[in-house]
């Protein structure tokens, strides 16, 4: 069965170490928040300028002032900091942001990703995903392996405009967890009851399956 | 003697000498710390033909969306215009010319700008569209655009709390682009809750020191909730 948006939160949530600082995009990352294991702490970078982003707030708490890059209203947490703009993305740029996790429409072999516009429809703008995807080490996108039409989202080559080039190593996916390395995908862990051929035929782009690929743990 | 206060007494002097064709820094990010009145001032005004750079756009009927409504906007630099139906009739109409910007350069460019460096070298965008037609430089191995810095005729910026020096602290995430909008404005208008004598506030909490301003208003606030999320 593939992997439900929660289970893919899950699985990304398994990543997380004690003390890491963390960026979460719009989406199935979001969930990931919901997942982080009780014996770890994790500080949640926003790009607006909150790191430390804590639960969303009580009817009481509700403040105009305190938002996620999302627009949400949330709260700070313990150790929280507030920051302009550019500081926010200096941490951002500078790689102190220890996993980055977000969303995308296509991911290749050469670890490009195209996330932020789809021509001829209308183009709302790259927000942050560009700085990110250029500035973070350590990146796990999340996405469906193929589109409703059953088009691979893991290619050869990008066909939609770039977010960014070469920076993608690892792609969960609600088939599959891959890396990417030397122009291939290779995958390394399969949803739990998915068939490496499923996810052989889904994928566009080349992939090297080694000989044993164990279920995920979700 | 008005020595270092910066207050003025009304809406229509903070933005005296606004003409049109000018560029405008806009501080806030989607509706949180946007200037609202200083905005509300600008639609009253008239002018026309303006370059507005802001990270969003506002939404329709509110904040830079009002400015859309009788077409005073003519360019636009920002990262994320979002959910504005005008603003996505006026682009799809070639009403209005538009600059998309990833937000970590839209944030350096004005604070390069305010801090007078003409350009730096980032690594976001690199292989994009956005890096079409701009240098590119290899530094130990990888590759970087060169991105120039953004400055502006006036910079309308919104604060919590100021002293009569123009000396300025914002409020949580209503900072964001504020302080960096607050540098680099030829003219740096600044619209704020409460306005405290000099003297007042701890100099070391300062967040934009009076310097950068030029024109200090006290205001009242809608401070719309662009998404009002709560918990159970």
């Amino acid at each position: 069965m593939a992997l439900s948006r929660e289970q893919m939160a899950k699985r990304v949530a398994s990543e997380l170490k004690d003390g890491f600082y963390v960026n979460l995009g719009i989406g199935i990352p979001t969930l990931v928040a919901n997942y982080v294991p009780d014996d770890i702490s994790v500080m949640l970078q926003s790009e607006n300028g909150l790191l430390g982003m804590g639960a969303f707030p009580t009817e009481d708490e509700i403040d105009a002032d305190m938002i996620n890059a999302g627009k949400q209203t949330v709260t700070a947490r313990t150790g929280a900091s507030i920051v302009d703009s550019a500081e926010s993305f200096a941490m951002i740029r500078g790689g102190h942001i220890d996993l980055t996790v977000l969303g995308a429409f296509e991911v290749d072999v050469q670890g490009n990703i195209a996330s932020w516009m789809v021509p001829g429809k209308l183009v709302k703008g790259m927000g942050g995903a560009m700085d990110l995807v250029a500035g973070a080490e350590n990146i796990i996108v999340t996405m469906t392996h193929a589109s409703k039409t059953g088009e691979s989202k893991l290619l050869s080559k990008c066909t939609l405009p770039l977010t960014g080039a070469g920076c993608i190593k690892r792609v969960l996916t609600d088939l599959a967890y891959l890396e990417i390395e030397n122009g291939t995908f290779i995958l390394k862990e399969r949803a739990p009851g998915v068939s490496v051929e499923e996810i052989a035929e889904k994928t566009g782009g080349p992939l090297i399956v080694p000989d044993y690929v164990p279920e995920m743990a979700v | 003697m008005a020595g270092f206060d910066k207050r003025v007494s009304s809406y229509e002097e903070a933005l005296e000498g606004l003409a049109d064709g000018m560029t405008i820094l806009a501080g806030g990010f989607g509706l949180c710390g946007i200037p609202e009145n200083l905005i509300a001032e600008i639609k009253r005004r008239g002018n026309r033909d303006l370059t507005v750079v802001s990270n969003n756009c506002g939404v329709d009927g509110f904040g830079l969306g009002l400015l859309l409504e009788d077409r005073q906007i003519s360019r636009m630099i920002a990262s994320y215009v979002g959910e504005n139906k005008l603003f996505e009739q006026q682009l799809l109409n070639g009403e209005l010319e538009v600059e998309l910007t990833p937000q970590g350069n839209l944030a350096e460019r004005v604070r390069a700008g305010g801090a007078g460096i003409p350009a730096f070298f980032t690594a976001t965008g690199y292989g994009t569209q956005v890096a079409e037609g701009k240098e590119v430089r290899d530094f130990d191995g990888r590759n970087y655009v060169l991105e120039q810095a953004i400055t502006g005729d006036i910079a309308i910026v919104k604060g919590w709390k100021a002293d009569t020096y123009g000396n300025v602290v914002y409020r949580h995430t209503a900072k964001n682009f504020n302080p960096l909008m607050a540098t680099a404005g030829k003219i740096t208008v600044v619209e704020v809750e409460e306005i405290v004598e000099a003297g007042t506030l701890d100099p070391a909490e300062i967040h934009t020191p009076g310097i950068y301003v030029d024109r200090l208003i006290c205001g009242t606030f809608e401070k719309r909730i662009e998404q009002r999320t709560i918990r159970a």
